[in-house]
């Protein structure tokens, strides 16, 4: 039979190794993708759901810790500092209430889609993916977990446990953008994130990230970088290094949804408003290193 | 661990449950097939539209993605267990807000709406849009249902009005409502419904679903190709559980088919040749689970694929293959409308606008897939086919099936289940003859459900459009002349795309006047999915090219665009382009009627713009016109009532209801027209055997022709009463245990239908009348009568566009429409809802991508959060022609939609949208354009 769903990581390890059955979460992508009545695709299915040690969202002095079987909606519904906002406003944009409800984080990640709500503030976080086999446990930091559209770094025997925002990350404040043919449940055109550190109004630290505008969602470094020292009222100055960097790092194509131009010229948009969003919110917060988990 | 032999116990409904199938399996199959909580109702398994929503261990969550197994020692609450969780008021709600219309989409709302009203008992609409936004809803634009959730605590709201006597113009609930409110509706794909297995003509019944072989057809993966098939015989004795695989050989009739006989030319089963992506080659019949696990990809049929031709200009190019080859230049027909000389006239006008506009498939996305189930009934010792599915044109399925199948009319019946919706989609035959044709070869009940992407693929869509107009006027903004051009993608076969040739030159001039006008239409073959009917055949996107330029002349005259539209305004007593004179002509009262909310909206735009740069408003307006019924043919309804023994008063009204409120309507006109109060009537049908033809539910003309017929029959029943009672005109009628009691000057006099012998179809008294609205053919330049009544309209949208990222949110739209009399004052404006999500949807969004967008994923519809506030602004000028006065309506509500909005969008920012939808890559390129251009 082709259908597990073990209570311990253990079990679940050993049917990995043994038998490289589909891993199975929220199923809003696993099922969403066959049409008939039975089970999806006729491949054996791991459910990873009933394994305890995979669910909630755990603060600790290394920063927080999101269980590979933690759904959207219980991101939504944390208590997490401003630095984690961006991740709780792609939470609310995930499909509807039913999807968030289901959908878990990690298997947004492991799906691999370029659209994938997830992937920009958890890049802007600089989230490492744990994973776990019978022979090894890994950390992979995000940006080199996606490889490419529907691909990631996980071997056949290895899953996602946990995705991990350091603590470092949790400083400051951040936001998502993405924009949509309509209002709900809507895929991407293009999305954005940003978080950023403030003092005395001078941008001390900035994560960029922009998706759905190249195989797999972008950090902005070079523009990162010249933000810094900055004084976050004259971000829009420095509007021009942004669209030179979007234009050599970004690669969008057209689709039914938009062209490549309109993308390459609304991800700019996008960016400038998480980053506005984020220095609104960085600077309204106490002067402090931002708060720890 | 062998989950196969494993109970799985679950809570649902409070009830403790323990399922022996397979752990992997969708929730809401189980639901469905093996709990028989059928109330789960499934459009997408695919997360998409929400109607599969049923709470789990509290939450919404979509039961087609969740395995059973996920919902182990959990509690699930569908919508079969509302009441029992003290939320049967909510349902209660729901029918009294008219929150369903077909009702498909209604179990999913109620469940999300559940999990919202425990959290939240007194939502407010916001809280309210956001809880509701994964749920699809076709028919109603969301209004009434948002407002049934904000006041399902509220006990005042719930309660139902008071039974009056009169029963025209007053908005009871919808009489057939409570079964699409408590889950309870049997559609398509649902078990049959008691009634009908009391039915003893029905029988033999196939004794549950699973005793029914499961049907699927194996379709074209490519635009246009030529096929050969293995051997099927082989293939199928390798295949267990496989009792039958059918093909265009095994059809015993005609393999054609065609709403419109004279251009019938559809095969069932296409024979060597397919012309679109999603045409069926073969069927292939048997038990559930050797249906559900064979993979079509593996069925022996070979594929040479062949170029397509995907649009009108390569259609139509000089050396284009032929999609018919009796169709030269692949035109299906060219319908045209010549009045005066309109190129001279342009000539000599002062201003002259111009444009061309480009429009997509639009898909009509109802939440039902098509479904349904066929099996051989005993009727008095002759076999009979009965079809039961959803449909809008029952006796034109009979039809059709009776010679695709070979087998006479009588031999044919076709039961309509409750249809989650129809807007023109579901008038073409799809799964009836597949079903049909299966069931006579294996003498068992056969079944099918399509699934989203079937029903995407292989059902029709509207037109893509491609038109090109110039409109003339003087300096006085006083129209001169208009010339109409368009093509018309009508894609592989002809469906309706005559109706949309004829309709499209008739009103392409909007309700207005003009000397001169030539307008031409052609119906173009492609290897595209056939286009059909769809809310307005082809009117919506005449009026968006027409409206576009009235506002450019508008602006080169400098006058204010809604005054440019009652300057040129038909009146009373003037004459259409196809010289009909008109009697009453309600266009003017529509545009009078937003003159005040326009000039405040103008104004609040313009203080917005004053102090915003990246978020502009807009206001836009346009009209609408449209004729009811069938265009210059005959399109006869009948309705039949009788009095049982036992003074049952009973309606046999054929007039589908897919959700537009057929049946509560006519029931009104007949309720009025008979003098008994509506509670007293009994409804009976559809269904061929039961009902006389009441036509199909298209073309908006079921209230004013149906309804004029029971109208008619309903003053015939009553003549015949009170001649019983020797009674005058004036008597009052009432029914009491049974007794007709009639009242006049005092008197009483009583009739008790027991002393009465019964009559043709058991009846003591009974009165059967046809109506078939007068016209005329038109002739080689289209003049003549073409439809007896036209409704009116005009609506005004506020927009609100971004200009840095091109999304434009629809903040407010106003609807004037001239219904002649409102029936049904709150059917009517559920359907102005409706009609202006979907024209919002035709504006904004949607486009359907043949091979591309063949899901709720990728093709858009509106959701809760797109749609804006809705003012319906109800105007009765009564036509002599319609019952009570009432025109037909449902139609009519989107064709002003879009053009509204895209005028709006103008108004807003410059850009001047030529190709639908506007998405926002479009409206910012548009927006680009017209800052060059005004450089
Ligand atoms: C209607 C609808 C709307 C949606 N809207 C959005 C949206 O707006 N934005 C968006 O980003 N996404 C959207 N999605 C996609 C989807 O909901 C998300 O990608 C979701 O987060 C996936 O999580 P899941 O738990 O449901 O994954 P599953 O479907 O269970 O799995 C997804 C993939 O990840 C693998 N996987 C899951 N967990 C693990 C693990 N622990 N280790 C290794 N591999 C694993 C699975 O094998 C599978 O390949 C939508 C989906 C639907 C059906
Ligand atoms: S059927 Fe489940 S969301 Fe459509
Ligand atoms: S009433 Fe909602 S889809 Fe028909």
């Amino acid at each position: 039979m082709s259908y597990h769903r073990p209570q311990d990581l253990a079990s679940a390890y050993h049917l990995l190794a043994e038998r490289a059955p589909r891993l199975l979460a929220g199923g809003t992508d696993v099922y969403a993708s066959s049409e008939g009545p039975g089970r999806p695709d006729g491949a054996e299915l791991l459910d990873i759901t009933a394994i305890r040690a995979l669910h909630g969202i755990c603060p600790s002095p290394q920063g927080w810790r999101i269980g590979a079987a933690t759904t959207w909606a219980e991101v939504a519904g944390a208590d997490l500092p401003p630095a984690l906002d961006a991740l709780k406003q792609a939470a609310r944009e995930i499909g509807s209430p039913q999807i968030q409800n289901r959908a878990t984080v990690a298997g947004n990640l492991c799906n691999a889609s370029p659209a994938a709500d997830g992937v920009p503030p958890l890049l802007v976080l600089d989230a490492m993916v744990e994973t776990g086999s019978l022979r090894r446990a890994r950390m992979i930091p995000l940006r080199k977990f996606v490889t490419g559209p529907r691909t990631t770094a996980l071997r056949t025997d290895e899953m996602v446990i946990a995705v991990h925002v350091p603590a470092s990350a949790g400083k400051g404040a951040s936001a998502f953008e993405k924009i949509g043919a309509r209002r709900h449940m809507v895929i991407s055109i293009a999305m954005a994130a940003a978080r950023m550190v403030t003092r005395q109004g001078q941008i001390t630290e900035a994560a960029i990230s922009v998706g759905a505008c190249s195989p797999v969602a972008r950090r902005l470094t070079a523009f990162e970088k010249m933000l810094k020292g900055t004084a976050a009222t004259r971000i829009a100055d420095l509007r021009p290094h942004l669209e030179q960097e979007l234009a050599e790092c970004l690669s969008p194509i057209d689709d039914l949804r938009a062209d490549a131009a309109y993308r390459a010229h609304v991800a700019g948009a996008l960016v400038l408003r998480c980053l506005a969003r984020a220095a609104s919110g960085a600077t309204s917060q106490p002067e402090s290193e931002g708060e720890g988990p | 661990m062998t989950p196969a032999a494993t109970w799985i116990s679950l809570q649902v409904n409070g009830r403790h449950y323990r399922s022996c199938a397979p752990p992997d399996r969708r929730l809401a199959d189980v639901l469905r097939d093996e709990m028989g909580l059928s109330g789960t109702k499934i459009g997408c398994n695919a997360g998409d539209c929400g109607a599969c929503t049923v709470l789990l261990d509290g939450a919404p969550i979509c039961a087609c993605l969740t395995p059973l197994g996920q919902a182990e020692g959990r509690e699930v609450l569908t919508v079969e267990g509302l009441e029992g969780v003290g939320l049967g008021h909510l349902q209660h709600s729901f029918l009294a807000h008219g929150a369903a219309q077909c009702g498909i989409c209604t179990p999913g709302m109620l469940m999300a709406a559940a999990a919202l009203l425990r959290r939240i008992p007194h939502p407010g609409p916001d809280q309210a849009q956001e809880a509701l936004s994964g749920v699809l809803c076709r028919c109603t634009g969301y209004a009434r249902i948002i407002k049934a959730v904000c006041h399902a605590n509220d006990p005042r709201s719930n309660t139902p009005p008071p039974p009056e006597r009169q029963a025209v113009g007053i908005s009871v609930p919808r009489l057939d409502g409570m079964p699409k409110c408590d889950g309870s509706e049997s559609f398509g794909a649902d078990p049959l419904p008691p009634d009908l297995l009391a039915d003893a003509s029905c029988g033999p019944f196939p004794a549950s679903l699973d005793d029914s072989l499961m049907v699927r057809a194996i379709r074209s993966p490519h635009h246009h190709a030529q096929f050969t098939f293995g051997d099927l015989a082989t293939w199928q004795a390798r295949h267990p559980g496989i009792e039958a695989v059918l093909t265009a050989r095994d059809i015993p009739g005609r393999n054609c088919f065609g709403v419109i006989p004279a251009f019938a030319d559809q095969p069932v089963l296409a024979e060597g040749r397919v012309r679109f992506r999603g045409e069926a080659v073969a069927l292939v019949a048997g038990d559930q689970t050797a249906v559900a696990a064979f993979d079509p990809a593996d069925f022996p049929v070979s594929w040479h694929p062949l170029p397509a031709l995907m649009d009108c200009v390569s259609a139509r190019a000089e050396e284009a293959p032929l999609v018919h080859p009796d169709r030269a230049g692949n035109l299906l027909i060219a319908g045209r409308v010549c009045h005066g000389n309109a190129e001279d006239a342009l000539a000599g006008a002062a201003h002259v606008a111009q444009a061309e506009v480009e429009t997509a498939f639009v898909e009509h996305a109802y939440i039902e897939p098509e479904a349904g189930i066929a099996w051989l009934a005993d009727e008095g010792g002759k076999q009979v086919l009965i079809i039961r599915a959803c449909t809008q044109a029952p006796v034109m399925d009979r039809d059709a099936c009776a010679e695709i199948l070979a087998l006479p009319e009588e031999q044919v019946r076709i039961i309509p289940s409750a249809t989650g919706g129809g807007f023109g989609g579901k008038l073409d035959v799809s799964l009836q003859p597949l079903i049909g044709l299966a069931t006579l070869h294996t003498g068992k009940p056969c079944r099918m459900v399509y699934s989203r992407r079937e029903s995407m693929m292989s059902t029709t869509k509207r037109h893509p459009a491609r038109m090109h107009a110039r409109i003339g006027c003087d300096h006085r903004g006083r129209l001169a002349a208009m010339v109409f051009e368009g093509d018309f993608n009508t894609g592989a076969h002809a469906s309706w795309g005559p109706t949309v040739a004829g309709r499209v030159p008739v009103h392409a001039s909007g309700p207005y006047r003009m000397a001169h006008y030539h307008a031409e239409a052609r119906a173009i073959h492609t290897n595209g999915p056939p286009s059909g009917a769809f809310r307005g055949f082809g009117v919506p996107q005449a009026a968006i090219i027409q409206e576009m330029l009235f506002d450019d002349l508008a602006a080169r005259c400098g006058i204010d665009r809604l005054t440019f539209r009652l300057r040129n305004a038909l009146d009373d007593g003037d004459r259409t382009r196809t010289g009909q004179c008109l009697e009453t002509v309600g266009i003017r009262a529509c545009l009078k009627a937003l003159e005040a909310p326009w000039k405040s909206a103008l104004a609040a735009a313009r203080s917005w713009n004053a102090a915003h740069d990246e978020t502009r408003r807009g206001v836009g307006i346009a009209g609408c016109w449209y004729g009811c019924g069938n265009t210059a043919l005959p399109n006869p309804s009948t309705i039949r009532a009788g009095i049982t023994p036992k003074g049952r008063v009973c309606l046999h009204q054929g007039a589908t209801d897919i959700g537009q409120g057929a049946n509560t309507v006519i029931a009104q006109i007949f309720a009025e027209a008979l003098g008994l109060p509506l509670s007293e009537i009994v409804l009976i049908g559809p269904d061929t055997a039961h009902t006389p033809d009441a036509g199909k539910t298209s073309a908006s003309r079921q209230t004013c022709v149906s309804g004029r017929a029971a109208l008619a029959c309903g003053q015939s029943l009553r003549a015949r009463i009170l001649r019983r009672l020797n009674m005058g005109e004036n008597a009052e009628l009432s029914l009491s245990h049974g007794t007709i009691i009639g009242h006049e000057n005092g008197k009483e006099a009583r009739l008790d239908p027991t002393h009465l012998p019964p009559g043709k179809h058991g009846y003591v008294l009974m009165a059967e009348e046809t109506h078939d609205p007068p016209t005329t053919p038109l002739d080689e330049n289209g003049q003549g009568v073409p439809y007896a009544i036209y409704g009116w309209g005009a609506q005004m949208a506020e927009v609100e566009v971004n200009t840095t990222t091109g999304r434009v949110r629809v903040r407010h739209v106003h609807a004037a429409h001239d219904l002649g009399r409102a029936i049904n004052p709150s059917l009517a404006e559920g359907q102005i809802e409706g009609g202006i999500a979907q024209g919002i949807g035709l504006a904004l969004m949607e486009e359907y991508i043949p091979g591309h967008s063949e899901n709720l994923h990728d093709y858009l519809i509106p959701t809760t959060g797109d749609m804006p506030e809705i003012t319906p602004i109800l105007i009765e000028r009564p036509d002599p022609e319609g019952p009570f006065g009432a025109r037909g309506l449902g139609e009519h509500v989107l064709i002003p939609t879009a053009p509204a909005i895209l005028n709006a969008i103008r108004h807003a920012c410059g850009a001047r949208i030529t190709r639908l939808p506007a998405l926002p890559h479009r409206v910012l390129a548009a927006i680009r354009q017209a800052g060059e251009n005004g450089k």
